[in-house]
């Protein structure tokens, strides 16, 4: 019996002196998050870009180069240059949305009053939901038959029976419905955002501040704003990568119609690189998101390090 | 003081504001649980008013739903995914996280952000690789698919957060085990382990929402109704061709909702804190 444990203790400890060095032990820790992200995000991303450069479909997986060829024809199609439109538009319009209803939100509930926390509760819930989900709820609200949203119109008196809009079949009514959509999920993030900034500027800078004869608004845009501006950054990043990026809500809502009216980069590279097969072209149509992205991480780095708060 | 007067009309356009954002917000999901309930005379008759029950409630959406569609066994599958991508998030992203707040010397940082910043990486970049990637090895059309690939999202923003609450853990916590003769990996196993019981649970339940929560990868990869997500499930499956089994849907996106939304709400600073640079200094 002691036999037995001494051998085994004698292997066990070796080990342990060489996990005892952080340096091994540090890369043993980080080699598996490491290695998994490399794998399944740098090398797909590497592949993406080589199919773009590359006649590959699935029904004909040959891996012959053709340089920027699918970029060209791409960047010639005029669906195309639709969608990369359309894109910013709806990036931009949700973000600047979901911004002011943000920034709105937490000065609201930035004061106590009874209930604060189910108000919270219940503002965070388009954040919260899967997306997906919700969309379909929306798209439900936006039905041609049966909206709701259009019930209360006619019931209002605002619209007749007959001139119902048709908020996804109109080109115009669909993209402010998709820009909606994604502004309405995304406001909730932006109050925490806002809220988690504002409470975090110390007191006594905002005492200081109001003794030397600042004002409300003198506070609010030349002190807290300032102060929180970082964390706001960093916070727009998150939503404009997300959105500028998004399938899903496009998909659900209108899949890029009426007539690719509210057609974006996400579900065109679906439709192209998965629905059709056309996996070069499709990568071609993802890989526009790079440029964009390239500049957001860089913003994102700038900012992260600088957070004050 | 201001007049009473005035200060009335200030509390009653606050208390505006504040109705205005709360309708808003929760409206879309109001009129899931309304519909949910109702019989379908009651839904598709433009003449009622829709808000509220003109015919008693009913549970016939969710009986069909459970026994007519696959709505059981999406959940299984959720749980079954989410269940696999939480356990590989928590052995990647802890040693790492451990790793990046004591071990890994200078460069520290810079990796941690270089690892964060994957998790800005869009599905919409990499499903096409990724899709090819997976039937080379035999996954496609199976949920498996969907545990190979969830990690990386989850192990770039899991590992960001624990970052952040291992440097809330004082580094005196290992010196001392290591003094009492502990080696630095049984400090880690005995001391850090159990003092981060808080980062455990917060990467569980962000994982498993994370997991809930997508879309794009799940509607790459799966195609079969068997082997897809509850998400998926409901908002791709239960509508043929161009009738909408409304009362269905909204039941089932209920169903899947309301513990996302509940637990989400209960973890959410710690969600901000983590998306916005680590701890909270």
């Amino acid at each position: 019996m002691v036999a037995i444990a001494e051998k085994l203790r004698g292997p066990r400890s070796r080990l342990e002196f060489v996990f005892d060095r952080p340096q091994v032990l540090g890369s043993a820790f980080l080699a598996p998050a490491i290695l998994y992200v490399l794998l399944l995000v740098g090398i797909p991303f590497l592949l993406a870009v080589y199919y773009a450069l590359s006649a590959y479909t699935v029904y004909n997986p040959t891996y012959h180069f053709v340089g920027l060829q699918n970029f060209i024809t791409v960047v010639q199609s005029e669906i195309f240059r639709r969608t990369l439109l359309n894109t910013f538009i709806f990036t931009i319009g949700s973000q600047i949305l979901g911004l002011i209803l943000g920034k709105f939100g937490a000065l609201l509930l930035l004061r106590p009053f009874p209930g604060r926390k189910i108000v919270r509760a219940l503002i965070i819930l388009p954040w919260a939901v899967p997306i997906a989900l919700a969309t379909v709820a929306w798209e439900w609200m936006f039905d041609s038959l049966y909206s709701v949203i259009n019930w209360v119109l006619v019931a209002a008196g605002l619209v007749s029976q007959a001139n119902e809009p048709q908020w996804l079949g109109d080109p115009q009514l669909a993209m402010l419905c998709v820009v909606i959509v994604n502004a309405w999920r995304f406001f909730p993030f932006a109050i925490v955002i806002f809220l988690a900034g504002i409470t975090a500027v110390p007191q006594d800078v905002l005492d200081a501040a109001t003794v030397d004869g600042a004002g409300f608004w003198r506070r609010n845009y030349q002190i807290i704003l300032p102060m929180i501006m970082p964390i706001v950054v960093v916070g727009l990043i998150f939503g404009t990568v997300f959105t500028f990026t998004d399938l899903s809500v496009v998909y659900l809502l209108t899949m890029g119609g009426p007539v690719n009216a509210t057609q974006v980069l996400g579900n065109l590279g679906f439709q192209i690189g998965i629905l059709s097969g056309d996996v070069s072209h499709g990568a071609a149509v993802s890989l526009f998101m790079l440029p964009v992205l390239f500049v957001l991480v860089i913003l994102m780095l700038r900012f992260i390090r600088r957070r004050e708060i | 003081m201001p007049p009473i007067g005035n200060s009335a009309v200030k509390e009653g356009a606050f208390y505006m504001a504040v109705t205005f954002f709360v309708v808003l917000a929760a409206f879309p999901f109001y009129w899931m649980l309304i519909t949910a309930f109702k019989t379908n005379a009651d839904l598709y008759d433009v003449t009622n008013i829709p808000f509220w029950f003109n015919k008693p409630p009913t549970l016939e959406h969710f009986r069909y739903l459970f026994e007519q569609t696959l709505f059981g066994r999406w959940l299984l599958n959720s749980l079954i995914i989410g269940v696999c991508v939480v356990a590989i998030t928590l052995a990647t992203a802890i040693p790492a996280g451990y790793a990046l707040t004591r071990l890994a010397g200078r460069n520290a940082e810079a990796l941690a952000i270089g690892i964060f910043l994957t998790y800005l990486v869009p599905p919409t970049l990499l499903f096409l690789p990724l899709s090819r990637i997976i039937s080379w090895v035999g996954l496609q059309n199976s949920m498996w698919s969907l545990v190979l690939v969830y990690p990386t999202f989850t192990i770039p923003f899991c590992t960001w957060l624990v970052v952040g609450l291992f440097k809330t853990v004082p580094r005196e916590v290992e010196e001392a085990a290591i003094v009492d003769g502990c080696s630095l990996f049984g400090a880690f196993v005995n001391m850090v382990l159990p003092l981060s019981l808080p980062a455990i649970l917060t990467i569980v339940i962000f994982s498993f929402t994370l997991t809930l929560q997508e879309f794009v990868y799940a509607l790459t990869f799966v195609s079969a109704s068997a082997q897809k997500p509850i998400t998926l499930g409901v908002a791709t499956d239960l509508v043929r061709g161009d009738i909408y089994y409304w009362g269905e849907l909204m039941a089932g996106a209920l169903i899947a909702s309301v513990p996302v939304a509940i637990v989400y709400n209960l973890f959410l600073d710690r969600f901000i804190a983590g998306i916005t640079g680590g701890a909270i200094k």
